[in-house]
C-alpha cells in the first residue's frame, strides 16, 4: 500500500501510510490503542476506503468503483476480527459453507467438503453442527479462521485475533496462526502478544498517531541497547502482565 | 336462554363464513405489510439520504392517520379518483396492509439495528455485495427477532379489520351487525363476535409462538 490516508470525524487517522508485504511475510503491527492499526487494517480491504493512496496486490491496483472488481479482491483478502463476527443464525459449518455457495456459487456438497477441510485444519471439525452461542470464543475464532481460509485468501488481515479471549484460549487460536505462518500464508496482525511477536514475526510495524514510527526484524527492534519506542512499549506490557501475575 | 343459544346456533354459519373473510384480509394485509415493511427497513436504515426521507414521511402518515379516516380516504377519495374499481374487500385488504406496513417496518428496523453490525462486516469482507449480506445474514436474523412484535402487529391489524364493516366488507363485524339488527339480539350475538375475535387472535399468537421456538437459534438461551 502506498500513502494510505484516512480522515474519520475531522481527525486524521492515517496520515501517509506506506507499507509492503511480501509473500509469505508475517508482518505485525502494534502500537497504542487508536493509533490507527484498526483502520490500517480495514482500509486494505476497502470495509473503510481510504481517502487517498492505493492498494495493490501483486502489484494490480483496485477500481473500487466497479463492484464486482471489489468483491473479487475481497475475496482474496482474509479478515480475522477481533470479536469474531461469526453470522449468529448459522452453524459452524455453514459459516464457513455460505460465502463458498453464495459468493464463489460453488455447489452444496462441494462447499460442505471444502468446509470439513478448513474446520479440520483449525481442529474445531468435531463442532461443525454447534452455533456460535454454543461455541468458546476460541473455537469462534477458529472457525472465523476456517471461514476465512475457504475463500483461498493471498493475504490475511488479522485485527486483534486474541484481544477478546479468555486466556487459556489464547493459546489454541495462536497454535493456528502459527501453523498459517509456517504453511506460508501472508498475514498482516495486529496484536499485543509480544511473546508470538518475538518468534514469529518477520517484521515488527510500530503504529502511532496514524503514522508508522518504527518498522524492523523483532530481534532489533525489542533490543533494549537499541532505545526503540518498540521496546518500551513491549516491556510496559510485560510489566502489566507481570503485575496481573 | 333456550332462545338466546338458538339465535347464536343459528347465526354462527354466517358469522364463521364471515370470519374467513376477515382472515382473508388480515392474512393479505400482514402479507402485503411484510412484504412493504421489510423493504421499508431496509432502506430506512442502509438506503441513502432521500430513501430514508421517503420512508419516514410514510410511516408519519400512516402512524398519525386513523385507520377509518385511511379506509374513507382511500376507498372513497383516492381509488374512486384514479378510477380504480376495486372491491370494498380489495380496499379494506390494501389499506390495512399499508398501515400495517408502517409499523412492521419499525418492528424490523429496530430488529436490524439490534444486530451486531461486525457481521455486515464480516460478509463484506468475504467478498459478498451488500444487498447478498443484507438477504443472507442480516434479514434471516432480523426477521427472527421481529416474531413476538409481529404477532402484536396481528392482533392488531385482525382487531382494526371490524372497521371494514363501515365500507360495507361482509365480515365478522358487518355480518354480526345485519343478523343483530333483524333479531334484536345484540348481546348474544356481539358476545359472539367478540370470542371469534378472540379466537382468531389466540389461534395467531400461538402460532406465531410455534412458528418463533421453531426457529429459534440453537445457544440463545436468553429468548425463553
Amino acid at each position: 500500500m502506498e500513502n494510505v490516508s484516512k480522515i474519520l470525524g475531522g481527525k486524521e487517522i492515517l496520515k501517509s501510510v506506506s507499507l509492503n508485504l511480501n509473500r509469505g511475510d508475517l508482518k505485525v503491527l502494534i502500537g497504542p490503542s487508536g493509533g490507527g492499526k484498526s483502520t490500517l487494517l480495514q482500509c486494505i480491504n476497502y470495509l473503510i476506503p481510504p481517502d487517498s493512496g492505493r492498494i495493490l496486490l501483486e502489484g494490480k491496483d483496485v477500481h473500487i468503483h466497479n463492484k464486482q472488481e471489489l468483491y473479487g479482491f475481497r475475496q482474496q483478502v482474509g479478515m480475522i476480527f477481533q470479536d469474531f463476527n461469526l453470522f449468529d443464525h448459522l452453524n459452524a459449518l455453514d459459516n464457513v459453507t455460505i460465502a463458498l455457495r453464495k459468493v464463489k456459487k460453488i455447489n452444496k456438497s462441494d462447499a460442505k467438503k471444502r468446509a470439513m477441510i478448513e474446520l479440520n485444519k483449525v481442529g474445531v471439525a468435531d463442532k461443525a453442527d454447534l452455533y456460535p452461542a454454543q461455541l468458546s470464543g476460541g473455537q469462534k475464532q477458529r472457525v472465523s479462521i476456517a471461514r476465512a481460509l475457504a475463500m483461498d485468501p493471498k493475504i490475511m488481515l488479522l485485527d486483534e485475533p486474541t484481544s477478546a479471549l479468555d486466556p487459556e484460549l489464547i493459546g489454541e487460536v495462536l497454535a493456528v496462526i502459527l501453523k498459517l505462518a509456517k504453511g506460508g500464508m501472508t498475514m498482516l496482525m495486529a496484536t499485543h502478544q509480544i511473546g508470538f511477536i518475538k518468534n514469529l514475526a518477520d517484521e515488527i510495524v510500530f503504529m502511532e498517531q496514524g503514522k508508522i514510527i518504527e518498522q524492523g526484524r523483532p530481534t532489533d527492534l525489542m533490543d533494549p541497547r537499541a532505545g526503540t519506542r518498540v521496546f518500551d512499549f513491549c516491556s510496559k506490557l510485560n510489566e502489566l502482565n507481570e503485575d496481573i501475575r | 336462554m333456550l332462545e338466546s343459544l338458538v339465535t347464536i346456533k343459528d347465526a354462527l354459519p354466517y358469522l364463521l363464513q364471515g370470519s374467513a373473510v376477515t382472515m382473508g384480509a388480515v392474512i393479505g394485509a400482514m402479507g402485503l405489510g411484510l412484504i412493504m415493511g421489510v423493504c421499508m427497513a431496509v432502506g430506512q436504515v442502509y438506503g441513502n439520504k432521500l430513501i430514508r426521507t421517503i420512508v419516514g414521511m410514510y410511516v408519519w402518515f400512516f402512524r398519525g392517520v386513523p385507520v377509518l379516516v385511511l379506509l374513507f380516504l382511500f376507498y372513497f377519495g383516492l381509488f374512486s379518483m384514479l378510477n380504480l374499481n376495486l372491491s370494498a374487500f380489495t380496499s379494506v385488504t390494501l389499506v390495512l396492509g399499508m398501515t400495517t406496513a408502517a409499523y412492521q417496518s419499525q418492528i424490523f428496523r429496530g430488529a436490524i439495528q439490534s444486530l451486531p453490525q461486525g457481521q455486515l462486516k464480516a460478509a463484506r469482507a468475504l467478498g459478498m455485495s451488500d444487498s447478498k449480506a443484507i438477504r443472507t445474514i442480516i434479514l434471516p436474523q432480523a426477521l427472527r427477532l421481529s416474531i413476538p412484535g409481529w404477532s402484536n402487529e396481528y392482533s392488531i391489524i385482525l382487531k382494526d379489520s371490524a372497521l371494514a364493516f363501515v365500507l360495507g366488507t361482509s365480515e365478522i363485524m358487518a355480518r354480526t351487525h345485519f343478523v343483530a339488527s333483524r333479531t334484536y339480539k345484540h348481546l348474544e350475538l356481539y358476545m359472539t363476535a367478540g370470542v371469534l375475535y378472540f379466537i382468531l387472535t389466540w389461534i395467531g399468537v400461538r402460532a406465531l409462538m410455534k412458528l418463533e421456538n421453531k426457529v429459534r437459534i440453537p445457544g440463545y438461551t436468553h429468548q425463553e
